[in-house]
């Protein structure tokens, strides 16, 4: 059987950086199997700016963004083969793909899973009613009005306010349609305020919170929606219906991590976050698996995306080594905080931690603590469900539990 | 060539069983149906259950049809290339009225010539359904699910190979008796037949009328389902049938390809053709459902959908509507199908045979030597193993282009599902028949990768149909666009 040291799985920017970063640390035969007929992942349909500002200190369209990825790639001599959909994974890291030049199986010494996320349709399906055409998730409009030039509607409406359906607002504005406003069940937005500044408000388009579709109508194509307001326990309130005449209907109700080929390859999911659970190395419970990107946990900035496929490198080109297992201590968290990724730091090295909150809030302090020795405190002026917390925490001492809390 | 022997009003399963059927023989025959595609109706809108007969009143052509139908269903769908899997089924209950029903449901279903039903108690319930609370079931070994879709796609492409000409996106809006048969209006053709066949389902009434016999009418009765994604319920599970409900009661039913399915409910509604889902209904399912089974997870709904019922008898009548299957009385050139409401697919080839009975009273029926009685469809590149894969991409290259994530279809697949021996268009005749777009991701991937295909091949994004003629999910290209 054909053989490669690392085999990383999907060519979006996570991929991508994770397949540069282990060329640089020696890792010899490095194979990257992206299923698209061209590498880049999501970024390709991402015409709008706003990519790199971490990294590169300018803001690139998508595109940009990944072509100079796929230039470090290309000049590190990674392997990539596209048009490739890998379609198992065994657990002894044997990974079978398909191309249309036929099916393949290589053993890998070491996977890196970078298969990015998809988009949530669940929204939608709970709408009672027809199902009429008309009714798109905001990626697949994406896709096919930046990448074929296809038209969609003239009245649109949006439900929910991920950030792809904020910037296909602005997009489908652009194209001369009428953007009704954009519904979002929550009290709160679920994108970016830079998205909701930039897409909305430059743009006249109503933010309507704690509102959403509650019927689609229409017998062939739709032809209006009605919504209502909803109370906090999720519930419509009567009386506040209102019909909304609309000829597209745009879902962006979120991102889930894909990761069919690891939950069919045993690796232990986490429920939160829909990726796998990771240690500190961003290995998952499969030995030599590791996850990062989209595909462990959703992002909203592309940088640090990047930065976590590095690191996922960095882990595999040390466990290709043989590097010897260092103690873990657990991650655990409280008050206000949704999830942290990993759930386990490694002692005596640096630990990344990601996070997001549940609620909006103000002023809020955030501390790691081991015991009682604070690591980190963080003041926060504002903090968003949107936007994903990162922190550093110096040389992780060995302790019982590093516990994560925001106050 | 609008002459016909035989017209057939409607690409149901029951109208795809007798177009089938008549295949065989020596005649010239053809089906109308208004839609894109053949199965849109109520034929793709139901439970996938291959019935036993134990539901039916002793004595009537339900029961007989059905239990024929389910002893031909297996063999049948081996012919076709229709997936089928014999599940069995279970029909629980939880005290001792329950047990007691149950126990003269299964005399009913010995009655009816049933084979293969046992009363069970808790625990041998929960050796095979380990998460059922039910204290008693009646274990149906017989009873089985197979595709709808391909059910009807599948007999209707099988009898396009013998002959039977397909038109689609044809509705019959006017028969004319003539002096030998009729002459009927189906969209935008003019056909002529000796014998009009009038399997129109949800519209057999008013196809009846038209060809004159008006002396019925069609109650439609809506039934709303929740649809899941894969789990790890073995076989259909039904609650003991209570008198004055409509259809078999909220059950839980798996496809044959795993899915979950939630419903149906029955309530009576004003439109035929009205497949909306409710909020209250879908709330009605959901405590219905997790009754049946508590671990039941609905965070893995991936869509709603209805069928509706064409019954006989009015909201509130407690009379049995039977199939009705006969010449009409009045019209003599006229075979009527009306009623056919469950287990209607799982009788549908003994209907089938019993429509050529009657049409042999006056059509002489010669076999011809050429008929071929086996199909087969697409090959279901995800179920194949890997040998067989490899194979079929060396073969023919698209099948190593996967358009569905969720389902592992193909290029090659979509492709040859666009290119239909019976010429059904739209996304829809993808989807019917090779599941993409039916996983869990709901199309997000691949409709995008068959809108682009459908653009290679030259369509303009304004022409392209979603699931009815005109329903225009795209509007064009954007100012100054193009492909
Ligand atoms: C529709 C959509 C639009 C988005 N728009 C924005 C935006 O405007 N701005 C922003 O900052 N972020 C956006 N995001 C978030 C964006 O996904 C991330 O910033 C970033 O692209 C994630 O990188 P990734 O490499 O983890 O995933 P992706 O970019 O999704 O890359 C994953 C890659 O893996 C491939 N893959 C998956 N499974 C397999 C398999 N089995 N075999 C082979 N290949 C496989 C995929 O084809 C894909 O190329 C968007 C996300 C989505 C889903
Ligand atoms: C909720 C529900 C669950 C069910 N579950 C099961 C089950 O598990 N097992 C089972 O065996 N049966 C089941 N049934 C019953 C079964 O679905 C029907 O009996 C069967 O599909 C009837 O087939 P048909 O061909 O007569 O009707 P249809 O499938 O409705 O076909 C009629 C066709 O005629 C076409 N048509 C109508 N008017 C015209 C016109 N004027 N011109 C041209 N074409 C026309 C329609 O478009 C349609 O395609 C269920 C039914 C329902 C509603």
């Amino acid at each position: 059987m054909e053989r490669a040291d690392l085999i990383v799985i999907g060519g979006g920017p996570a991929g991508l950086a994770a397949a540069v970063r282990a060329k640089e640390k020696g890792v010899e035969r490095v194979l990257l199997l992206e299923r698209n007929p061209v590498l880049g992942g999501i970024l390709n349909q991402c015409i709008h700016d706003g990519f790199g500002v971490l990294r590169f200190g300018s803001a690139m369209s998508g595109p940009e963004y990944a072509a100079r990825f796929i230039q470090m790639a290309r000049d590190a001599g990674v392997e990539a083969i596209c048009g490739a959909m890998v379609v198992e994974l065994s657990p002894d890291k044997k990974v079978t793909y398909i191309t249309p030049q036929g099916l393949f199986e290589v053993q890998a010494k070491a996977v890196i899973l970078s298969t990015g996320c998809r988009e949530r349709t669940r929204g939608a399906l709970a709408v009672p009613g027809n199902r009429p055409a008309g009714v798109y998730t905001a990626g697949v409009v994406q896709y096919l009005m930046n990448m074929r030039n296809i038209a969609f509607g003239k009245n649109v409406v949006i439900m929910g306010s991920g950030d792809i359906g904020l910037i296909m607002a602005r997009r489908m504005t652009l194209e001369g349609a009428r953007v009704h406003c954009v519904l979002e069940k929550l009290p709160f937005c679920s994108g970016l305020p830079r998205n909701v500044r930039q897409c909305l408000e430059d743009f006249d388009i109503p933010l309507c919170l704690a509102e959403t579709v509650k019927e689609i109508h229409g017998d062939d194509h739709i032809t209006h929606v009605i919504t209502a307001k909803v109370d906090e326990k999720g519930r419509f309130i009567p009386g506040s219906e209102r019909t909304i005449p609309c000829d597209v209907l745009v879902l962006s109700v979120g991102l889930i991590p894909e990761n069919e080929l690891a939950k069919a390859c045993g690796i232990e999911m986490d429920p939160v976050t829909g990726g796998a659970l990771v240690d500190g190395d961003l290995m998952t419970s499969v030995p030599g698996v590791f996850s990062c990107g989209n595909g462990l946990h959703v992002h909203d900035l592309v940088d640090l995306v990047s930065e976590e496929g590095e690191r996922a490198a960095e882990h595999a080109a040390a466990y290709l080594k043989g590097a010897a297992n260092k103690p873990m201590v657990p991650v655990t968290v409280s008050g206000g905080i949704r999830y942290v990724l990993p759930r386990q730091l490694t002692t005596g090295e640096d630990g990344y931690l990601s996070m997001r909150v549940m609620l909006p809030g103000r002023d809020r302090k955030l501390t790691v603590t081991a015991g009682d020795k604070t690591l980190v405190s963080k003041k926060m002026k504002r903090v968003m469900p949107s936007e994903m917390i990162r922190l550093k925490v110096k040389d992780v001492p060995a302790c019982e539990q590093v516990e994560v809390s925001l106050v | 060539m609008t002459k016909y022997d035989v017209l057939i009003v409607g690409g149901g399963s029951v109208g795809c069983a007798i177009a089938y059927a008549l295949s065989r023989y020596d005649l010239k025959v053809a089906v109308a149906e208004k839609e894109l595609d053949v199965g849109m109706g109520t034929s793709g809108r139901n439970s996938g259950v291959v019935h036993a007969g134990f539901n039916n009143r002793p004595g009537s052509l339900m029961a007989k049809l059905c239990v024929e139908g389910n002893e031909g269903f297996e063999a049948l769908c081996k012919m076709l290339d229709i997936p089928y899997k014999r599940t069995g089924k279970l029909i629980v209950g939880y005290d001792e009225a329950d047990h007691q029903a149950l126990i003269k449901l299964k005399e009913q279903g010995e009655k009816n010539g049933v084979k293969g039903l046992e009363i069970i108690d808790g625990a041998a319930i929960r050796a095979i359904e380990p998460d059922l609370p039910a204290s008693w079931a009646m274990l149906s070994r017989n009873t089985a699910v197979f595709n709808p879709f391909l059910y009807s796609i599948h007999l209707a492409e099988a009898s396009a190979q013998n002959g039977v000409q397909y038109y689609l996106n044809s509705p019959v809006t006017a028969v004319e008796a003539t002096e030998e048969g009729y002459r009927v209006q189906a969209g935008d053709h003019v056909l002529t037949c000796k014998t009009l066949i009038n399997s129109a389902g949800l519209f057999a009434d008013r196809v009846s009328a038209m060809a004159g016999d008006p002396s019925f009418t069609i109650y439609p009765c809506r039934g709303e389902y929740y649809l899941l994604d894969k789990g790890t319920l073995k076989m259909p599970v039904y609650p003991v049938p209570r008198p004055g409900v409509g259809g078999l009661g909220v059950h839980l039913t798996v496809t044959v390809d795993g899915n979950i399915l939630i419903g149906p409910s029955a309530d009576y509604i004003d439109n035929h053709e009205d497949y909306s889902t409710t909020e209250p209904i879908l709330d009605q399912l959901r405590r219905e459902a997790m009754i049946l089974l508590p671990t039941l997870n609905m965070r893995t709904v991936i869509g709603t959908y209805a069928g509706v019922r064409p019954k006989l008898v009015k909201k509130g009548e407690a009379n049995f509507g039977d199939f009705v299957i006969e010449r009409s009385p009045k019209a003599k050139h006229l075979i009527n199908l009306i009623g056919i409401e469950s287990p209607g697919i799982t009788a549908s080839m003994p209907i089938a045979r019993m429509v050529l009975d009657i049409l042999s009273e006056d059509t002489e029926l010669v076999e011809k030597p050429d008929f071929v009685p086996t199909y087969r469809g697409i090959p279901p590149f995800a179920e194949l193993s890997r040998a067989e894969q490899r194979a079929l991409i060396e073969q023919d290259p698209d099948y190593g282009d996967v358009v569905c994530r969720c389902e592992t279809v193909t290029r090659a697949q979509v492709k040859r599902a666009l290119h239909n021996p019976i010429g059904a268009t739209g996304v829809i005749a993808v989807k019917n028949r090779t599941r993409s777009t039916m996983g869990r991701c709901n199309g997000g991937y691949c409709f995008q990768r068959i809108v682009e295909l459908l653009l290679s091949e030259g369509k303009a994004p304004q022409d392209i149909d979603l699931k009815r003629r005109g329903d225009r999910p795209l509007l064009g290209y954007v100012k100054g666009g193009q492909a």
